[in-house]
């Protein structure tokens, strides 16, 4: 009986060791075993032993290390039972590295097995989407049930994309290593974008659900910040570390009873100081590296706004000089209609809607994208153009995806005179 | 090391200099494509490549019943077909996209990198 209540907690926290662990592990049987399926099939296992074995032994001092040696040790016996001895296994003995999967040595960020799963499991080789499931559930641990639910798609439809992109990985030959120092700024931002596409759908959640996930949020941070201890030296990595702690600092005070709350309407005693003081740091820390990118000037912009103690203290010039320079790097329409934003609240609504209005006419695209109509909406708003403005929030609803905004859109059109 | 096929997409109506414009833009075309393929060569990814005819002398042949069944023409009726190939060695998909980038660049095609299972 009291051994049957102590397992609880314990379940729970090898729960929380596995989840913590799972990438580190699963990456180090990739390397040791060549083949994802292996190092799949032996971190359950491990975890399976572990369930068995941690509630009576107790979790023993380096849980890692246990998972990572118990996992390689049933690996080599299931190579070995399926007798594959002269392929796979021999494969497996001579890439058999006991080193310890904690390295304690001078840090070679060519060396960690993480890394190099990032950049397989984000290889531009794979489809947008697969990329996106395989790092949630290879390096982020979590299921593939739970990746289905994030992503609104049936379970079976994320399980045949995840395995086959898996297959491809194996068949293609897709490598396991960090790319050539040529490559890199190529690779690594497509290793920004999934983890930037993952804080986002955590962020503004589509479908109706939940308006903001949590979970792949966080899991997004972690793996923002695995990868900034891993390349401590590229700024765009510490500029998307900064911008995903800034944007998640204002979480909390961003959607209130279900509805959105607009970034000069929310209460910035409800955001998360430390996220502020911690972004803050990072974007002095990588601007002063003088190597501008898309995620810096993002951070930088995201800065201003948490600098600012009230919505009437922000410094717009310095948000639209950053839109600017931003605009230099990645003309988008979307990059312009935010600067257009920045300049209604510079020279007026007119002014911006005149902007916003030019937009639509060189990028036609934008008509298809909540944001325009939604902005448009606002500007016609201030302006006292009701009838106009409310066609604009019809438009806006029209292609809105997510259940907070939504709610504002309608709650402000219904304000209309 | 695995086996490659990249093979080149292209129009398949051709132009009278095969859709590069005018007979000098051919010809420094093919004059690209001899210098990549010496190179990879030299290089020991080469196995074996070549260049198609239109796809107007196809023939479609469909042995799977009784009889042999032949159709003139090629066996997709699409706008783009597979103009030429090369089959290459590599050790890893990073080698062959980075030569299927060149040898798209050398031949003015887009390329398909497709793994062999194994070669007979």
């Amino acid at each position: 009986m009291r051994a049957q209540r102590a397992s609880k907690p314990v379940a729970a926290e090898i729960e929380r060791v596995f989840r913590e662990e799972y990438g580190r592990l699963i990456a180090s049987l990739v390397r040791r075993f060549g083949d994802i399926d292996i190092a799949e099939e032996a971190a359950g296992e491990a975890l399976l032993a572990a369930l068995e074995k941690w509630p009576e032994a107790g979790v023993p001092p380096n849980p890692g290390g246990w998972l990572t040696t118990t996992a390689g040790n049933r690996a080599i016996d299931r190579l070995r039972r399926e007798k594959l001895r002269d392929t796979k296994h021999r494969q497996a003995a001579d890439m058999y590295d006991d080193t310890p999967h904690a390295s304690t040595g001078p840090f070679d960020p060519a060396e960690d097995d993480r890394l190099r799963l990032m950049f397989t499991c984000c290889h531009p080789a794979l489809a947008p989407e697969a990329r996106i499931a395989l790092t949630l559930r290879l390096l982020g641990g979590l299921t593939v049930p739970e990746i289905a639910q994030a992503f609104l798609v049936p379970e079976t439809t994320m399980g045949q994309r995840i395995t086959r992109a898996k297959k491809k990985i194996a068949a293609a030959k897709i490598p396991y290593r960090v790319p050539a120092a040529e490559d890199l700024p190529a690779r690594v931002a497509t290793v920004l974008a999934v983890l930037f596409l993952v804080f986002n759908e955590g962020y503004l959640a589509s479908g109706d659900g939940a308006p903001i996930r949590g979970e792949l949020t966080a899991e997004a941070i972690r793996l923002t910040r695995i990868l900034h201890v891993l390349m401590p030296e590229e700024p765009e990595v510490t500029g998307l570390l900064a911008l995903l702690l800034l944007t998640e600092a204002r979480r909390e005070a961003r959607v209130r009873n279900g509805e959105l709350v607009r970034l000069d309407d929310q209460d910035r005693g409800g955001w998360d100081r430390a996220l502020i003081v911690e972004g803050h740091a990072m974007v002095r820390e990588c601007l002063a590296v003088n190597r501008p990118g898309r995620y810096q000037i993002l951070a930088a912009i995201n800065a201003v706004h948490t600098d600012a103690p009230s919505a009437d203290d922000t410094d717009w010039s310095q948000v639209a000089a950053l839109y600017d320079q931003l605009l230099r790097i990645d003309p988008s329409p979307i990059v312009a209609l935010n600067r257009a934003v920045a300049v209604a609240e510079l020279d007026g609504p007119d002014v911006g809607l005149a902007e916003v209005d030019r937009l639509v006419g060189s990028a036609p695209v934008l008509a298809s994208y909540h944001a325009f109509h939604a902005t448009r909406a606002d500007l016609l708003r201030r302006l006292g153009r009701s009838a106009d403005a409310r066609e604009a929030y019809d438009a806006a609803l029209a292609v809105c995806d997510n259940t907070a905004e939504r709610a504002y859109l309608t709650c402000r059109r219904g304000e209309l005179v | 090391m695995t086996h490659y096929l990249l093979s080149v997409h292209g129009p398949a109506e051709r132009e009278e200099f095969g859709n590069y414009g005018s007979r000098e833009a051919m010809e420094q075309a093919f004059a690209d494509t001899d210098a990549f393929n010496q190179r990879i060569k030299d290089e020991g990814y080469w196995v074996f490549a070549g260049g198609l005819l239109s796809a107007d002398t196809a023939t479609v042949v469909d042995g799977t019943g009784d009889e042999p069944v032949m159709t003139d023409g090629p066996y997709l009726e699409t706008k783009e077909l597979i103009g030429g190939f090369w089959v290459i060695e590599a050790p890893d998909l990073d080698v062959a996209l980075k030569l299927a980038a060149e040898g798209s660049k050398a031949c003015r095609g887009k390329v398909e990198v497709r793994p062999f299972e194994g070669l007979a």
